[in-house]
């Protein structure tokens, strides 16, 4: 249980990013540093359903949302999953976060298909935890690396480039030669063109227990945010719908707390800080997204005095 | 009937700077606006200021400029991807270290944008989105909704935008628009050496022309060669395809590209 002493509250200056947990916390995998504790046997939270998505999606339409990304679980174990993207290609660019292991030559032509006809861009992320079969089975399961791998493929060969997700598991001076590893294993397997994004690793869920000595803080304070960009946080432009409600974000999805309301329209509200997972996007900003914090966030707003 | 010229991302190409100028020169338009990032990737970044200053051109600060103004470690583009950032590094230390402190004074005086008013339509010009300085606004990524959310909270009819460096145009209806109005300074990953600019004109409605620069590319790159800046930036604009800075680049973008 986390302790509450004084937790800052920050307000949803804008919705930027609708998350949609399509699957709920299905996977047919069971990754040892999952951050929602999502895998097989996993039903705290279930599939929702193409009219719940819809109307998700229309209501953060009528908000002029920038993004929309599904995630999970494992999105493409839902059986409407491709009508959700179509549906949601309509309204803003889209993101499928995916082990890539269920991304068969059928879907991967019919969302070659849909991005042909799509205004906005259409992100397939991947995760890959390591270039070798051996690194990444480790850590996601036996087997995953061949059927992820191969999922990639299908897609680069549709040029519908896969963006693949790392999760940062090395030391600093291994940085320059692992990444060109994994650049060379792509390009050899048929992603000619590799394009990666790095995550930090998650002190949450299973990772919790998979690393130790962490440092803990118990919440974000207000004293915390003297000059921090409030934007670098999820809470401040984020949402995620699930089937049991609307959450303040994707990584606060195990508290109750962190649950603001039955639609997007009533859970517009502001959240304190309170949980550790809050110092965690404090600490790492908002790397969800498909852009870096960095690039949202450590910036110099033009100045409104100036306009 | 007010027409404007609008020009951004210059990036030290001052040869495609002249052209262009010369090109607005024979044009009647009420002024020109450059919205940001005077340097970057090319070569004497000192060049394009006296250009900009004669021609009477009215700039707003990008990030870059920003950067170079405040003495800032790196150019804010945000990359995360370490080749990426090399290149990033040697970009920004090279104009950092060319650029007279005269010239970072003069950037540090500029505006980080710039409102008009002409016949009751609003333009707000600014370098990459009203929000922030370095928010990529790509066509492929900027939905209706949200651009209209962008012209509310500026109190806007009409934004005009460069910072991505590809051009677009959305009529929202209504008489809204957003106009990304490409770069001057490389180009945009189209395989062919053109650069871009756009025209404005309001009138009853508003129409935006999109404007190829044909310039004298391989001086430039001889120019750059010269300086021994990167063989991947002398690529870029000998070919047109971006050879770095990747990483930002959407789906949709990335995949029209070479690389």
């Amino acid at each position: 249980m986390d302790t509450v002493t004084s937790a800052a509250a920050i307000d949803l200056r804008h919705l930027d990013n609708l998350w949609i947990q399509v699957s709920g916390t299905r996977c047919n995998i069971e990754c040892r540093h999952c951050f929602n504790n999502s895998g097989p046997r996993e039903t705290s939270f279930g599939l929702m359903t193409l009219d719940a998505v819809s109307e998700a999606i229309a209501a953060a339409a009528a908000r002029g949302v920038r993004e929309i990304y599904f995630t999970g679980g494992e999105p493409f174990l839902h059986p409407q999953l491709l009508e959700m993207v179509a549906c949601a290609l309509t309204v803003a660019p889209t993101t499928v976060l995916t082990n890539g292991t269920l991304i068969s030559d059928r879907i991967a032509d019919t969302l070659a298909a849909l991005v042909v006809d799509a205004r906005y861009s259409l992100e397939v992320r991947i995760s890959l935890d390591g270039y070798t079969e051996e690194m990444n089975d480790a850590i996601r399961g036996p087997g995953v690396f061949r059927l992820a791998l191969a999922g990639a493929v299908r897609l680069a060969r549709r040029n519908l480039l896969p963006l693949i997700t790392v999760v940062r598991t090395w030391d600093d001076d291994d940085e320059l030669a692992t990444l060109a590893a994994f650049v060379r294993v792509l390009r050899d397997a048929g992603c000619d063109r590799p394009r990666l994004k790095l995550l930090p690793a998650l002190p949450l869920g299973r990772e919790l227990t998979r690393i130790a000595g962490l440092e803990r803080d118990e919440c974000v304070t207000t004293a915390m945010l003297e000059g921090f960009d409030r934007d670098l946080l999820m809470c401040s432009n984020s949402r995620l719908v699930t089937d049991r409600g609307v959450w303040v974000c994707p990584l606060l999805v195990e508290k109750q707390d962190a649950r603001l309301g039955p639609t997007l329209d009533e859970a517009a509200s502001s959240y304190e800080l309170r949980h550790q997972a809050c110092v965690t996007c404090w600490r790492y900003g908002t790397f969800c997204g498909n852009v870096s914090a960095d690039i949202e966030g450590s910036v110099i707003a033009a100045a409104p005095e100036a306009w | 009937m007010t027409r404007f010229a609008l020009i951004g991302g210059l990036y030290s190409n001052w040869r495609a700077l002249e052209t262009a100028l010369s090109d607005i020169a024979q044009r009647e338009v009420e002024a020109t606006f450059c919205l940001g990032d005077l340097g970057a990737f090319g070569p004497y970044p000192d060049r394009v200021f006296p250009l900009l200053q004669q021609a009477g051109v009215l700039c707003v600060q990008g990030n870059y400029d920003n950067s170079l103004a405040g003495g800032l470690a790196d150019c804010q583009c945000g990359y995360t991807d370490p080749r990426d950032n090399h290149f990033a590094r040697l970009s920004y230390d090279y104009t950092f270290r060319n650029t007279s402190p005269a010239h970072k004074e003069w950037l540090r005086t500029l505006p980080m944008s710039r409102r008009l008013e002409v016949d009751g339509t609003r333009l707000l010009l600014c370098h990459a989105s009203p929000r922030k300085i370095n928010e990529f606004l790509w066509e492929s990524t900027s939905p209706d909704g949200f651009l209209r959310y962008l012209l509310d909270e500026a109190d806007a009819d009409v934004l005009c935008v460069t910072h991505s460096g590809i051009k677009w145009h959305r009529d929202l209806g209504g008489g809204r628009h957003v106009v990304n109005v490409g770069a001057l300074g490389r180009p945009e990953n189209d395989g062919t050496p053109v650069v871009w600019y756009a025209l404005l004109t309001i009138g009853r409605s508003m129409d935006v022309e999109f404007v190829p620069i044909h310039y004298n590319h391989e001086a430039l790159a001889a120019d750059m060669h010269a300086e021994r800046l990167p063989s991947e930036f002398i690529e870029t604009i000998r070919s047109g395809w971006w050879t770095t800075c990747l990483e930002v680049l959407p789906q949709k973008e990335r995949a029209r590209g070479r690389f």
